[in-house]
């Protein structure tokens, strides 16, 4: 589904990733951790299409076509999704009718009829359930007075409402209480289907208990140091962060 | 953004003035320039009473006593008062009782705006007085007003069949002397629309003019008069488009309301005149006095405005409020783009006792250009216990525009309470990228910013016009972001 291949990243003159490799196939959760300032969210808003960041080389394939050639809205088009780290507020624009324009022109897109009011409703009173979202908040204007929390739940409706093949989770977890969090992972977990792919960064191993993920990979200063399974987040967390970085000394001096 | 998106917002930006087309309809023009004779000769093709004759030339002697004003935040060179023409209208118009009557041409015209009178007949409800470069050429539903008593005709036709109502209150609300283009209007108004709603009737449906200015160098002096008897109420919806012109034209308007005892008049604007071109060559300029007077006890006026077009706006929409607990409302939304300039917004005069007032003001500058927000809240020795509330933000597109608020305040009753609120602010890049994620547009996610921003202003308009509101505020802003 997603290829990344030797995908090299500068802002401001400064290389942030230094030649990524990933590659997710459908069905996988993947988990990218790794310290502050190692690259993890350049990577998720460099696959969404964020302008601030000069591409210096490598490509990102998704299902075959090539990702940093399309507009951000036809990377969204295309089925790709970006919980955001920090969700914008829209003053005056209710969530509701963000979703319905968003909805629309992505069936659009893709050939569909646009979706219908009533059809529309009963479809979001749905979704709504899977991340105990209340209907005062699909009436609010977007992400505007909303709690940290109600803003990161607020994400993962927009992704169930919306239904992408590649959802990338940005910090998902941060600022969550135990209880939101439970209900976040719920909602992800609920959403994730054999057709579908989840890549979470994330900085704690803690989200990792709910949304257990098939790869975990470990990024460090612009470069993915070391992939494993569901256990290496668990000695990472062990471990912590120092252990990492001595392995990269170990491997700068092997 | 990548340089192909830039160049598809450029041929947006680019795109020609939709409605910039001419009708060619023989008129009938008096010589340019203004004198006592060009009134007299006004005044008699329209047949008028000698009071409508002396009434205009007094009001042309205090306008040459008058200095065009200097004060709003807009420039503009100077406008030779003897190189317009004062009056034109198509030629043969005679009074018509159906559509059939009007000229094709005319009739082409309308659909050519998308606004063809049949449909609105048929669809929507809305009585239709249409302001064919400044005289009336159809009036429909009028048999329908008429059973109750309504009077909605052209300014023209009140003058003929309801002389004593005009006399009655033509500038009692805006003096002849009130401002230099006022004086200018009284002087040489040609035509417009006269509503008068009876004691206790609540006018049914939403009563329409559409203003469009046609032949070349004609300026444009409408005059519009709405009263609403004790406990009358009517909602009233002016929409405007014009053609493309090179020259600039004037348009000095005056639109007086007037509200007794327990009555109320909504009075809903949607301004799309021709704004000029890229460069800011053409365009309209808009000097206009709207004002409401509050005269009775329990009144209310409420003006809301959705201004997209001319070159140059001066316009502020107030109310006096002289009854008490009489109630002035204003909301606006202005929106300026390429080298448009904007100095608007309202005068609340309080005079009653318990008078209240809200004015909510939304400015949006994009392009280079100008949009001033300008306010007067008055409150009188004996308006025991007035209120206001002001909110005025503003909305910056790109970083060669200018947003500007004065608010002027003038309170001489303790007992008053004023509130002012303002903000100012840009669209993010950050906003714009998050909606683009959730597979929107940047037209789209620029439009849907900007709706939001504006929707506490658009739910107090009409429906159907809140909708038209609103796509015209997309046609004005494309290519505003890039």
């Amino acid at each position: 589904m997603l290829e990344i291949k030797n995908l090299k990243v500068k802002v401001e003159g400064n290389e942030i990733l230094k030649g990524i490799n990933l590659k997710v196939n459908k069905g996988e959760v993947h988990a990218i951790m790794g310290p502050n300032g190692s690259g993890k969210s350049t990577l998720a808003q460099v696959i969404a299409g964020k302008e601030d960041y000069e591409i210096t080389g490598g490509e990102v394939l998704f299902e075959g076509k090539d990702l940093l050639e399309l507009a951000p809205e036809d990377r969204a088009r295309e089925g790709v999704f970006l919980a955001f780290q920090y969700p914008v507020e829209i003053p005056g624009v209710s969530n509701v009718n963000l979703l319905k324009n968003a909805l629309n022109s992505i069936r659009k897109y893709r050939g569909e009829e646009e979706v219908d009011a009533m059809e529309f409703l009963t479809m979001v009173k749905k979704k709504m359930g899977l991340v105990e979202m209340s209907q005062e908040l699909l009436n609010r204007s977007v992400n505007e007075g909303f709690s940290g929390g109600e803003k990161k739940r607020n994400e993962i409706f927009q992704m169930a409402v919306l239904e992408p093949k590649l959802a990338l989770l940005d910090e998902t977890d941060s600022g969550l209480d135990i209880d939101a969090l439970r209900i976040v992972a719920n909602g992800v977990n609920k959403l994730k289907s054999e057709d579908n792919a989840v890549i979470l960064v994330t900085h704690y191993q803690r989200l990792l208990d709910y949304i257990v993920p098939d790869y975990v990979h470990v990024l460090y200063k612009g470069r993915i140091i070391k992939s494993g399974d569901k256990t290496l987040a668990l000695e990472l967390e062990e471990k912590g962060y120092d252990w990492v970085k001595e392995h990269v000394n170990e491997l700068a001096v092997g | 953004m990548s340089s192909t998106e830039i160049q598809d917002l450029e041929k947006l930006a680019n795109q020609e003035y939709k409605y910039g087309f001419v009708t060619d309809v023989e008129a009938d023009t008096v010589p340019k320039g203004l004198n006592e004779d060009v009134i007299r000769l006004i005044s008699k093709k329209k047949n008028e009473p000698d009071w409508m004759t002396e009434w205009r030339l007094k009001s042309y002697h205090n306008w040459l006593k008058m200095k065009e004003p200097h004060w709003p935040n807009v420039k503009y060179p100077p406008v030779n008062y003897q190189d317009i023409i004062y009056y034109s209208a198509p030629k043969n118009v005679k009074k018509l009782n159906s559509l059939d009557e009007v000229d094709p041409e005319i009739l082409k015209t309308f659909e050519k705006l998308g606004i063809s009178l049949e449909e609105q007949k048929r669809l929507s409800n809305v009585a239709v007085d249409a302001v064919f470069d400044s005289v009336s050429v159809a009036t429909t539903f009028k048999d329908k007003l008429a059973e109750l008593g309504i009077i909605f005709c052209s300014f023209s036709e009140a003058l003929q069949e309801h002389p004593d109502l005009v006399k009655k209150y033509i500038g009692t609300v805006v003096p002849t002397t009130d401002n230099f283009y006022a004086a200018l209007n009284s002087a040489v108004f040609t035509d417009g629309s006269f509503v008068y709603i009876p004691k206790g009737v609540r006018c049914p449906m939403e009563l329409s003019t559409y203003f469009r200015i046609n032949a070349a160098n004609t300026g444009q002096f409408e005059r519009t008069l709405i009263i609403a008897d004790e406990g009358a109420y009517v909602s009233y919806l002016e929409g405007c488009t014009a053609p493309i012109r090179d020259e600039n034209q004037l348009h000095a308007a005056v639109v007086e309301l007037i509200a007794l005892d327990n009555a109320e008049i909504k009075y809903s604007t949607v301004q799309n005149w021709y704004a000029g071109d890229k460069e800011g060559v053409g365009g309209i300029y808009n000097f206009v006095t709207k004002r409401g007077m509050c005269k009775g006890a329990n009144s209310k006026i409420s003006w809301t405005q959705v201004e997209t077009g001319s070159s140059i706006t001066w316009k502020y929409p107030g109310c006096v409020l002289l009854g008490d607990n009489s109630i002035g409302e204003f909301y606006s939304v202005a929106l300026t783009n390429n080298y448009q300039q904007a100095d608007t917004g309202t005068k609340m005069i309080h005079i009653g006792k318990n008078t209240r007032s809200t004015i909510v003001s939304k400015g949006i500058s994009a392009g280079k250009s100008n949009n001033s927000y300008r306010g007067l809240v008055k409150v009188g020795k004996k308006a025991e216990g007035a209120r206001n509330f002001s909110q005025c933000d503003s909305l910056l597109i790109g970083d060669k525009c200018g947003a500007h608020t004065f608010p002027y305040l003038e309170v001489n009753n303790p007992s008053a309470i004023i509130e002012h609120e303002a903000t100012t602010s840009k669209i993010g890049e950050d906003q714009i990228f998050y909606l683009n994620q959730r597979g929107l547009s940047t037209e789209d996610a620029v439009n849907m910013i900007v709706n939001g921003y504006c929707k506490e202003v658009f739910r107090e308009l009409p429906m159907e016009f809140a909708v038209e509101a609103q796509k015209l505020l997309s046609v004005s802003l494309e290519g505003s972001v890039g």
